[in-house]
Formats: C-alpha cells, structure tokens, sequence
C-alpha cells in the first residue's frame, strides 16, 4: 500500500530492545520490546514499511516506520455477550414481578 | 554536547526534567527523614477551595448531579436484615464535559500550565484522565499529548483504552499508544524534555485538589436534601487521587463524621506488567494493582511528591469482583434507566453492598459515574474477554478468579464487599516508607508523620516499627 504526502498515517518505532527493558519488569514483558505508535501527516510519499518523517497534531516531526495508511477506529460493542440480558430480566422479575422472592 | 537520550541518560534527569515540568520544587517541602509536610505542599501550591469552584464553574466543570438511586436501594433493602439499607445515592460525574470526574482534577492542573505560559499539557494516562485533559486544553487552546499504555505484544489493544485513544483525538489531542511495561515512564520524560510541556500529572497538588470540590458538593446537597452529610461514601480507588480529594472536600465542609470507603476492584495475581496478563483483566482502572501498591506506597508517581494519600483518609477499603461490578453496571442502566461505563461502577457495586448493612434511615453515596461507549461498555469488555479465553458465567462471584474467569452473580444478594485488612497496608506502607529512605532510626516527627499518613495514632505506628525490627 502506498501513502502519498499528506496522507494520515500511523507509524511505529521499537523503544527499548528486549536487551534494554528495566529490571524491574516480569519475565515475559522481558522477553518482548517496548514498542510505540503515533498517528500524523506524512511528509513524502511512501510505501508500508518504509522509513518516514509525520507531522503529528501538535506540529512535532516524527520518524519512524510506515505501518498504516488512513488509521480508522475498528473498536466496537463487540459480540453480543446474551448472559447480560439475562441480568436485566432477572433485577427486574424481583424488583417488579409479581411473585416476591423475599 | 548532545544529551544522552538512553533510557538510563533519561531515567537519570528524571528529577531535573519533572521539576521544569511540574513547576514545584518539592524539596522545599521536605524534611530530613520520612516526613514532608503535606498540608503546606497542598496549601503553598494548589489552590483554594472558592478558586477551584471558579476555575472548574467557568469551563463547565462539577456541580454534577447527585441522583437518588430508588429501585436499586428498594433491590438492596430486599436482601438486607429488617431496618437495614441505607438510601444509595449517585453523583453523575459522567455530566462533566469529558465524561468523568476526571475533570475535576484536569481543570486545575490545565488552568495552572496556561497560567504559567506552558505552550502545551501532557499527561501519562490509559484511563478517562486523558480526554479530561484534553478537553480542557481544548478549552483553553493549550496543545496537548497524551500518552497511553494500551497494546500487548501481539499488537492487541484493551477495547476500553482504544476508546479513550478516540476521545483523546477528537479532542484535539495527539495520542502516542505504547506495549505494556513501566518504561512509559521513559518515552513520557522525553517528551516533557522534548516539547517543553506541563506535566498535567495526576498526582500534583492542583490535580488533588481539584477532586476537593466533589466532596465539598456531596455535603452540600446532602445538607440541602436531607439536612445533614452523608454518613458513608464510597470512592472508586486506584492511584488513591480521587478518595484523597473527595475526603478533603469533605473535611473543608465540616463533614467531619462520614466515613470513607475505598473500594477496588479485585484483580489479585495479575501482574500489570506482565505482556501476557495485560488483556486478561477486564478493568483497567479502578482495579487492586493500582490501588494497593499505591496505597502502600503513594510516592511511586510520576512526581517526587503524591498528592494522592488515601491512607490518611480512608476509613475501611473494600474489593468487589470483577463480574459484581458488571452486574452492577447493567442493574444501573435496568433498573435506573442509566447507562454508564463499567469501571466508575465499582463504588457503586460496593454501596450496594455495604448499604445492606447500614440503617435505613442512612445515607451512601457512590461519589462517581463515568461515560460509556464502543468499547467502554458491558457488552465490548465482556466479549473481549470471552475473546481471551476468559470463562463468563452465572455463579457465586466470591470464585472468581481475575485472568480465568468473570463470574456474574446468580442472584443479586450474592454481591458482596471483601473487607482488606487496613491495618495491614498501613504496615506495609510504614515498611515501605522505612526501606525507601534507609531509615534505621525514627526520629518523633517521622512518627508522627506517619501516624497522620495513615490515619493512626503514635502508639499504632510504634508498635509496627517494632514489630518490623
């Protein structure tokens, strides 16, 4: 995927090496590098992979590696988790129904 | 010459940076052992109760709406004994511009940087403290960055800090998105070098004390509704900010009598370090790992000095699990016609329970609420954690166990608070404060500071540094 200048774009830069990591953290995050992402307007065109300067919203110059073009929010309310409806139905035949389960 | 940028050339101006950062030279502040003296910290530089009512009332800050919560206190009152349960109370922090009471503290500390011609805030947050700040920068055409622990190593994201990420955004802000690991730490100092930024730390005197305005309003509209303070409130408690400030507005009240409750949720035996454990906890805030390190040990901020010491305020700490609070948060939106975020649920999981113990003709208020949203949400942190391999079923919530299951209770009467022994952490936070500043011997203003840090009294706190010789 390309990215020409001005696009919006997310890049990515390793922190710390996993050689590098503090002391203090467990095994496992040792074992893995501290990694970073900042989103910005490319300054050149580019290809994924490449490396790139951005401009990000606060006016800073930012390099790093191009990771995505037009970054987009996929978030959501994910799958229906149905046990839920279940609690609302519940409250309400206590609170509401006919029967007291006192 | 240029700087060192290593992590250790960085680490090791830490005190430098954070002092251009912050504004506040800490050290005039300090004594020779373990006691520093808090209350002139707290007076010499935040603000006064009336200036923070002025600064947070003019951008639309506080003054939140206290809700009597009817059907949930009639549900409690079924499972409690005859003459028991409390009136529960709400205080919809969700209402101020940012959706939390987060707004409280980042007003402050957002008024304090432009008034000192920073150019720009930071802010090192995964939670609602980010777009507090950011709203408020906005607010005062301040730049602003915030930096976010959200991704593990396999580059997957906690749907509620994505969500927060978005916030942030659409407020203005520039968000950098880091792997799990405390050396943020790191990349937040650099950026501070870098930019020349306030530090909009959560744990600065104006961010403490902007929280003091919400326990001030609590005794004022329980004066006002009932003609007396409200006798428990419930603060969530993570890095301790919010039940410091709650307790001090309530003080600067005169609501001298109410207790106050800590209430965490219970996340025991996950690491928040650990890459592997960060997408098993289903709250990423408001949990137990925050919350005891540090109540145990306040000054392990991102300033040399906490504001934040529940321990001097707190009364009693309660947890609730994980699958409580979710239940509790649908029972808000079902039976109260209010839908909020999960997290800011957590006191109000806990007053539900303590209400039960609690006198009818008593008062409990669960003192926030926050915003909900894809991601942020009932639905979205459930699945996600059904996407983990994490078990989700009905139960007795007391079996949970963080990182494998969420057990939603199979009866509402079923929630109930697990009490942590207090006595406990202060001991904890005595030996850490003795280990940290290589103390042997403790002179008698140290004891007495820690008598107050924690609430005690001289003899207590001489029978633990016995007791830890």
């Amino acid at each position: 995927m390309k990215a020409k200048r001005g696009d919006w774009v997310n890049i990515y830069n390793m922190v710390l090496t996993p050689e590098e990591r503090a002391p203090q953290v467990p095994e496992d995050t040792k074992k893995v590098p501290l990694e970073t992402w900042v989103k910005g307007f490319i300054k050149q065109d580019a290809e994924i992979g490449d490396e790139v300067a951005i401009e990000t919203i606060t006016g800073r110059e930012v390099r790093g590696k191009l990771v995505e073009v037009n970054p987009s929010y996929s978030h959501s309310f994910g799958n229906t988790v149905p046990e839920v409806f279940k609690i609302g139905l519940q409250l309400r035949e206590i609170l509401f129904g006919g029967e007291d389960h006192e | 010459m240029s700087k060192d940028m290593s992590y250790k050339g960085v680490m090791s101006r830490r005190n430098e940076i954070m002092k251009k950062a912050v504004g506040i030279d800490y050290d005039m502040f300090e004594g020779e052992g373990i006691a520093f003296d808090y209350e002139r910290m707290m007076r010499e530089t935040g603000y006064t109760l009336e200036e923070m009512m002025e600064i947070q009332g003019s951008t639309g800050v506080g003054n939140t709406p206290l809700l009597e919560l009817k059907n949930i206190t009639s549900l409690a009152r079924k499972f409690a004994k005859k003459g028991k349960g409390a009136r529960i109370f709400i205080k919809d922090e969700a209402a101020n511009p940012s959706g939390s009471f987060k707004a409280r503290r980042a007003a402050n500390a957002v008024y304090h940087a432009k008034k000192h011609g920073y150019k720009g805030v930071i802010a090192a947050t995964s939670g609602n403290y980010g777009a507090a700040v950011a709203s408020q920068a906005a607010i005062h055409g301040l730049k602003c960055i915030i930096v976010q622990e959200c991704y593990d190593s396999r580059g997957v994201g906690q749907p509620e800090i994505i969500e927060k990420a978005r916030k942030c955004e659409a407020l203005g802000a520039e968000v950098i998105q880091l792997t799990v690991g405390p050396e943020l730490f790191y990349t937040f100092l650099r950026l501070l070098e870098e930019t020349g930024y306030f530090n909009a730390s959560l744990y600065t005197p104006f961010g403490i004390a902007g929280v003091e305005t919400l326990g001030y309003e609590l005794s004022r509209e329980m004066r006002e509704l009932i003609g007396r303070d409200p006798d428990v409130v419930v603060c969530t408690n993570a890095g301790g900010g919010n039940l410091t400030g709650t307790a001090r507005g309530l003080m600067k009240a005169g609501a001298e009598a109410t207790q106050i409750v800590g209430a965490s949720v219970n996340l025991k035996g996950l690491h928040m370090a650990s890459d592997q454990q960060f997408n098993k906890k289903s709250f990423t805030t408001g949990h137990t790992g925050f919350g005891i390190p540090f109540a145990t040990w306040p000054d392990r901020s991102d300033v040399p000095r906490s504001a934040a010491r529940p321990l001097r305020y707190m009364d009693r700490y309660v947890t609730v699990n994980q699958g409580e609070v979710f239940y509790m948060t649908e029972a808000l939106a079902q039976l109260e016609g209010l839908e909020r975020g999960p997290a800011g649920n957590t006191s109000l999981a806990a007053a539900f329970s303590l209400a039960q113990e609690l006198d009818k003709d008593k008062v409990i208020i669960a003192q926030e609420t926050e915003y909900t949203g894809a991601g942020k949400h009932i639905q979205p942190q459930l699945s996600f954690a059904r996407k983990n391999g994490i078990e989700i079923k009905f139960g007795n919530p007391r079996e949970e166990i963080p990182g494998e299951s969420i057990i939603l209770p199979q009866h509402p009467s079923l929630i109930k608070t697990v009490d942590i022994d207090l006595n406990k952490i202060k001991k904890s936070y005595i030996k850490n404060c003795l280990e940290n500043n290589h103390i042997r011997e403790v002179r008698d203003e140290d004891m007495e500071f820690l008598a107050t840090d924690t609430k005690s009294d001289l003899a207590f706190v001489k029978k633990i540094i016995n007791q830890l010789k």
